[in-house]
């Protein structure tokens, strides 16, 4: 040990391990870089030593380095030297590093693919393990193809954490080559009911990243993802199924009314508030795809919205915030329901937490109304003076204008208060809204005409105080409200006070620092105003102080000519010279000055609308008009100089130096105009002009409103701004209006008179309150006329990668479509086994596609059953025990198959030969498992759920619970048992609840795929090594024909047995024209079709072809059930030779015992203990006999499957039963075993039954074949 | 799915980086910086969800952390995941470095980065959630302690040492033999 110390201290004096690296960084604070450079320099000296250990340490250190932002890049090639040890912690830290800093574009990358082969297919777990992982950060496409079937492989693996890892992997290997998604799928889907729970949650997982990109391609999976969302414990994977399901239910409405029911159970049941949460997401979802025909629709939502309630009135912040989240969902489609709880939401405004007052922010905008919009509005605007941090401000004064402006300002009744909001909402510091407010500021006065006066008063002032607002002359801040300002000043400049004043302020030389586009306004404005103050001065007849005016423009102006901005300067120039020509024209007589301030005027005359979005892009295209073809004749391809434009080149011979590309293109084009096409071209110039929203127009539109009321609005408005002292003087607060709007509210009853009811008949018939809009907004918007209804709707390009990934996955695979498999590419006619390979590969994808189509159906058919006998067999052979390999399994299949006689699976053959066949099959699945909302025809499943082997409509559909029967009894193995488990826990569960449940489980189960992995635990517990069971005993036998029955019965339906009778033909020869007939007793009757006589016999719906099997069901209605029933009965059928067809018949017998009709409820101890003691049951019976097996465990299972009972409490060497008759007996047993010897002792209601289940059960221990 | 997890302490010092999408270096330590930004100037009683990392992500990410001490835990999510369940990871994450690392804290971070990787690998897997169960995740991660172990004891055996660590080597080996016969 000593000695181990000194080396120990020995290597660190040589080398630094991390640790010391670490150490010596943080004792290096001050100089750091020089510290880290000095050891990168190390590092590079240790890379280049021969031992992987030293190696390894270096590595280590990079990959810290490499988190403190140093490029390791460079390394690359030393990390996969040491990922390539054999040694698992070297290997460790090299998939590390390479995962920190190995990316796509990583070229050593493609030196690993058969390293990390090797890796993968390492008999120690964590080596793949850790390869798995390391893979899953540096995968590329050329890895991904490469290695995809490793993975596959390993997905199959017996170590359920390496099947984790494979399965995850999974969606990087799609993501990367999209080619692998089909071929995989079918494994992937099987991996959903994979045993172990980390498993099937990875499957969840990885197909739920798939269906959130492409969720139309998973819609099929929705029966499979609904019994698993039924039957899962697991929260994890539950989440993720419940968020997929959100994400599928606007795409299927129908799978949203399936849905409901469910989800509202599980918002009941469940503690777990994550669960909860997305449960309450997803019935958002569904709530919001289906608006109606959902019952209890106006119910689940006022659910929603009271758990919402009480996660946003909890104490934790973070429910608090996702109750916000979740509301603000609720809110698009059901504004009412929210409202109601708008208390809660107004007092999150005050919350500390920025995030959470973000979120109520968004869900403001639902809950203003006329009454409160005021009050929200100050309470924001009360916000924004606390705030700290634009980022919050400016989120608050977006929100403002958003909902006073939501909807045409519905709900503003004051525009003064407004734009009095407006305007105080300039003074807040360094916005980025600037260009925001401008545009509600422009908006506002354009379309309430009633406003205009009190607007441009306002304007006025803000212009006159320009120099608060210029100083923030960034981008999109404050300054653009001048824009706004000086525009409405201009545009209407009747409502001025004091026009000169405005124009002095205008001209003040500190504008010239704003930005440019503002300027060239200010100079257009500048003249408008100019034309208002001549034509105002002549109706006064007083030209003096115009001149003084035109004097101060022509001596001011120039400071805009100097401008940098190629507009302002212009315009500038242009002003410039007009008011010249106006000043001059002035000098002489008083006709021309008259006659100039109207010219000038006339300038700037017409009215402007708003231009309704897009308007431009909805002008039609007129007709003949090919925007596509040339206007010239395209130039010759041949021309060298054809990318230059076709202009310039001859502008430059021609023209020399004057005008422009487009002077040019038009002389270019004039020749070639005949004279239609130039009045067309007129007719369009003009179309476009009325259009441009920049052209003003001949015509003015007048607005609907009603303008007589202005002049009276105009003097009160006055009349309030001067009587309020202001803080800016001349700036109107919005609190006034709120005061008055609240005072106003108070003498409602009284002063309803007094109000500024100005609009006549437009009165609102707003029920929840009158206030009254004070000033009408006008909805014209210019449209250019012919404009077509064009949705605005514009598509966004999504992430390429996921595009990729949109596959069928219902469709079948095709030949060829598999997984590439590594090959040797030698000699061609030396074959390697691995070419062997890859045809067993395609197949077996194949045949698991199948596999699962089949397990859908529920076809039971003794295929399945051989298989399981195979594997039960392995499993007993001591030697391979744990590993049942599935590609031995495979093997063995596929010999199956190529034997011609019939192994029973492929009877299944000719209804799914045909590839087009089989995807419509898996589609009516999924069509019929959504159309069965309830659970009225829960029979009509079969004829859909399993076409091929549906007996007859009639006698089936008589069988209102056909399923469930078959669920219940049936169980040929013993893997079947745990479904049946589940499933009556299931019915048990439901029935407490609601009977109209019964159909969607059924439905689940029925499209699900009872996978073969799962093994009911409690026969884990149990070491079984019995006999294979199977509940199928023959039926009847001769050369041409076998049947094979078993029966089922449901708890549901205390009157029916279903009988399954599985037919083979055993000619070589197709068997039609199959007939099955009973002789009906008084106790037990066939259930015929419709209208048939008693003695008619039952039409079997399929043909057989040689060597196939098929399965029939018929259902018997039975009065009692204490007696064992024995039936005769004949089947009758055609063989059809070559040479002729020979009519034949067989006759059986059928017994049905009376275990028959029991079904295995479990029963827990305590629920067992009360029967017992209750006194019901009166009747007591005892058997003993020595079973054949000579375990007490196997014979234990025996009577529960053969007699179907269920174990309630197991002890050493004794157990009790319980089982129930489907007509509702209630049966308790208590098995003892004793030197080889069973005492079953029963009790029960009923002494017949008991004796007779007694009788059978005896049977069932000793005698050997059924 | 998962972008990233970070873990830094009250000073913005990285104490683990895992990105589970490439950034260069530099763009990394960016976003360190601004999620330690976005990050650290919050209360403690405030939700521990943000929006708002411009450089990771966009509208569809949000940030989900934890503060414990001196350290923040920080992750970086899209929206197929469920915002509790991944507070509750980064529990079962913490939770599991006390276990492996008994009464974690700073230093051990610090100095043991490495290791912090090698549990975070067991819980998440190329950005999704791979285990949740802490004694399954627990259970690897001591296998595979043992496993290095056995191979460093291997390495060290100097020819005086042979007798003391062989003997241990084939224990341990041999309980692990055992263990993954019974897998």
């Amino acid at each position: 040990m000593a000695l181990s110390k000194v080396k120990g201290t020995l290597e660190r004096v040589l080398d630094k391990n991390l640790q010391d690296l670490v150490r010596g960084i943080r004792n290096h604070k001050e100089n750091e870089t020089k510290y880290v450079a000095e050891c990168l320099d190390e590092i590079k000296n240790e890379l280049r030593q021969e031992n992987v250990a030293v190696k390894a340490i270096a590595v280590n250190k990079l990959t810290y380095l490499q988190m403190l932002g140093y490029d390791i890049s460079w390394a690359a090639f030393n990390v996969i030297e040491v990922m390539s040890s054999p040694k698992f912690t070297f290997k460790r830290i090299g998939y590390l590093s390479a995962s920190q800093s190995f990316h796509e574009g990583t070229d050593v990358l493609m030196l690993t693919t058969n390293m990390i082969r090797k890796d993968l297919g390492s008999q120690n777990l964590y080596d793949a393990g850790v390869a798995l992982n390391g893979l899953s950060c540096f995968i590329t496409a050329d890895l991904a193809r490469d290695l995809a079937n490793d993975i596959m492989t390993l997905m199959t693996s017996t170590k359920p954490y390496l099947r984790k890892k494979a399965v995850l992997i999974m969606y990087k290997v799609f993501l990367q080559f999209p080619e692998a998604l089909r071929p995989a799928f079918p494994r992937l889907k099987e991996k959903l009911e994979d045993p172990d729970p980390g498993v099937q949650s990875a499957a969840v997982n990885v197909i739920c990243e798939l269906a959130r990109k492409n969720p139309r391609n998973y819609l099929a999976l929705a029966p499979l993802f609904f019994k698993l969302m039924t039957s899962s414990t697991n929260n994890w994977v539950l989440i993720k199924i419940i968020k997929l399901f959100g994400a599928l239910t606007p795409l299927e409405p129908r799978l949203g009314k399936k849905l409901i029911e469910p989800l509202t159970n599980l918002i009941h049941s469940t503690s777990a508030m994550s669960l909860l949460y997305e449960c309450i997401n997803t019935v958002i979802a569904v709530l919001i795809s289906v608006s109606t025909g959902i019952p209890n629709h106006t119910a689940s939502i006022q659910l929603c919205v009271q758990k919402l309630r009480i996660l946003i009135e909890d104490s934790d912040q973070n429910l608090k915030y996702l109750g916000l989240l979740a509301m603000s969902k609720i809110l698009q489609t059901h504004p009412k329901s929210v409202q109601t709880h708008k208390d809660l939401i107004l007092q999150c405004l005050d919350d500390k937490d920025e995030s959470i007052r973000f979120r109520a922010l968004d869900l403001l905008y639902g809950m203003v109304s006329k009454k409160n919009l005021m009050e929200i509005v100050k309470k924001l605007m009360v916000h924004m003076d606390k705030a700290e941090g634009t980022n919050y401000r400016d989120e608050l004064l977006a929100k403002i204008i958003e909902i006073c402006s939501q909807s045409n300002y519905q709900y503003v009744t004051n525009f003064e208060w407004y734009v009095s909001v407006l305007v105080e909402l300039t003074r807040m510091e360094g916005t980025r809204h600037g260009r925001l407010i401008a545009a509600q500021m422009l908006d506002v006065a354009i379309r309430v005409q009633a406003i205009r006066p009190f607007a441009v008063a306002q304007m006025a002032v803000l212009l006159e105080n320009a120099h608060l607002l210029s100083n923030n002359s960034q981008r999109n801040g404050i300054c653009e409200v001048l824009y706004a300002a000086a525009w409405l000043c201009g545009e209407f400049p009747d409502h001025l006070t004091d026009p000169k004043g405005v124009l002095e302020a205008m001209l003040k030389p500190k504008i010239t620092l704003l930005p440019g586009h503002i300027q060239s306004v200010y100079v257009q404005n500048i003249i408008k105003l100019y034309a208002n103050i001549i034509k105002r001065a002549e109706g006064q007849n007083g030209l003096a102080g115009v001149r003084e005016v035109g004097e101060m423009l022509q001596e001011k102006l120039p400071i805009f000519i100097q401008s940098a901005d190629l507009e302002v300067q212009e315009r500038a120039c242009c002003m410039v010279q007009l008011v010249k020509y106006v000043l001059k024209s002035q000098d002489k007589d008083g006709d021309t000055a008259a006659a100039i301030a109207e010219e000038l005027a006339a300038l700037f005359a017409g009215d402007l609308n708003p231009v309704a979005p897009k308007a431009q892009k909805k002008v039609p295209v007129p007709e003949g008009l090919d925007l596509d073809a040339w206007i010239n004749d395209p130039p010759s391809e041949s021309s060298e100089d054809e990318d230059r434009p076709v202009g310039s080149s001859i502008f430059v011979t021609k023209d020399n130096n004057e005008g422009s590309f487009y002077h040019e293109t038009a002389k270019v084009k004039v020749p070639d105009m005949t004279p239609e096409e130039r009045t067309k071209a007129k007719e369009q110039r003009r179309v476009d002009q009325a259009h441009n929203p920049n052209y003003l127009k001949g015509d003015v539109k007048k607005s609907a409103s009603n303008t007589s009321a202005d002049g009276n609005l105009g003097n009160s408005v006055v009349e309030l701004d001067l009587s309020i002292p202001l803080r800016v003087p001349g700036l109107s607060s919005s609190d006034q209006y709120m005061k008055m709007e609240q005072s106003l509210r108070t003498k409602k009853a009284g002063k309803k008179k007094r109000k500024k009811r100005k609009k006549g008949g437009n009165d609102e018939s707003d029920e929840e309150e009158d206030i009254p809009q004070i000033h009408q907004v006008s909805t014209v918007e210019e449209v250019p006329e012919g404009a077509e209804a064009v949705s605005d709707k514009e598509e966004d390009g999504g992430d390429q990668r996921y595009k990729k990934l949109d596959i069928d996955l219902d469709e079948p695979l095709r030949p060829g479509e598999i997984l590439p498999v590594r090959t040797h590419r030698i000699v061609p006619d030396h074959k390697l086994p691995e070419p062997e390979e890859q045809p067993k590969e395609k197949k077996k994808h194949k045949k698991k596609e199948k596999e699962s189509k089949k397990d859908k159906k529920k076809s039971r058919d003794s295929r399945k059953e051989e298989r399981e006998k195979r594997k039960r067999k392995k499993q007993s052979i001591p030697g391979e025990a744990d590993e049942p390999s599935l590609l031995k399994e495979d093997h063995e299949e596929i010999a199956g198959d190529n034997t011609p006689l019939s192994s029973p699976r492929d009877k299944d053959m000719p209804s799914r030969g045909a590839t087009a066949t089989n995807s419509t099959d898996k589609m009516n699945d999924y069509e019929f498992w959504m159309s069965s909302t309830d659970a009225q025809s829960p029979a009509h499943s079969e004829p859909q759920g399993k076409p091929t082997t549906e007996v007859k409509v009639t006698p089936v559909q008589d069988i209102t619970s056909g399923d469930e029967a078959k669920v219940d009894t049936s169980a040929h193995s013993k893997k079947k048992k745990k479904e049946k488990k589940e499933k009556r826990e299931k019915k048990e569960k439901k029935s407490k609840k609601s009977k109209l449940k019964a159909g969607d489980y059924e439905e689940a189960g029925g499209i699900t795929t009872p996978s073969q992995e799962v093994v009911d635990p409690s026969q884990l517990e149990t070491p079984v090594t019995a006999k294979p069971m199977s509940s199928y005993r023959l039926l009847a036998e001769n050369a041409s024909i076998k049947m094979m029955y078993e029966t089922r019965v449901s708890p549901q339906r205390g009157d029916q047995l279903i009988l399954s009778v599985v037919f083979t033909n055993l000619t070589p020869h197709l068997v039609n024209n199959l007939e099955f007939n009973v002789m009906d007793t008084l106790n037990t009757k066939l259930s015929r079709g419709m209208g048939q006589a008693s003695h008619d016999a039952v039409q079997v719906p399929f043909v057989l072809p040689a060597g196939l099997s098929n399965e029939g069901q018929f259902a018997f209605s039975v009065d009692s059930l204490v007696q064992p029933t024995k039936l005769r009965g004949t089947l009758t059928y055609m063989v059809k030779m070559a040479e002729g067809s020979t009519h034949e018949k067989v006759d059986f017998r059928l017994t049905f015992n009376c275990s028959s009709f029991m079904s295995a409820l479990p029963c827990k101890s305590s629920e067992f203990a009360s029967l017992l003691s209750s006194g019901d049951l009166t009747e007591k019976s005892t058997m003993k006999c020595t079973p054949l097996e000579n375990s007490f465990d196997v014979s234990l299972l025996r009577i529960c499957f053969y007699n179907h009972f269920k174990v309630v409490e197991k002890v050493e060497g004794s157990a009790s039963l319980y089982g129930r008759s489907i007509q509702g007996h209630h049966l308790c047993l208590l098995v003892k075993y004793n030197n080889g010897e069973i005492t079953v002792d029963g009790k029960s209601a009923e002494g017949a039954l008991l004796s007779n289940v007694l009788a059978d059960i005896k049977t069932v221990l000793t005698s050997d074949v059924l | 799915m998962i972008k990233a997890i970070l873990v830094f302490n009250n000073h913005g010092k990285p104490r683990l980086s895992r990105f589970y999408q490439y950034y260069p270096e530099d763009m990394q330590q960016q976003i360190v910086r601004e999620t330690f930004h976005l990050v650290s100037k919050r209360d403690d009683n405030v939700c521990n969800f943000l929006e708002g990392g411009t450089l990771i992500g966009g509208s569809d990410f949000k940030i989900i952390y934890r503060h414990y001490a001196t350290l923040y835990f920080v992750f970086c999510v899209d929206s197929s995941e469920s915002e509790l369940g991944i507070l509750d990871l980064i529990q079962v994450f913490v939770e599991t470095l006390d276990k492996c690392f008994e009464n974690v804290c700073e230093l051990d971070l610090i100095f043991h980065v490495d290791k912090v990787h090698y549990i975070l690998a067991e819980l998440v897997m190329g950005g999704m959630v791979l285990e949740t169960n802490m004694t399954e995740i627990i259970t690897r991660i001591e296998e595979q302690n043992k496993l290095e172990k056995s191979e460093k004891a291997k390495l060290d055996g100097t020819p005086v040492l042979i007798q003391t660590y062989e003997t241990l080597d084939l224990s341990i080996l041999n309980e692990l033999r055992e263990k993954i016969a019974k897998m």
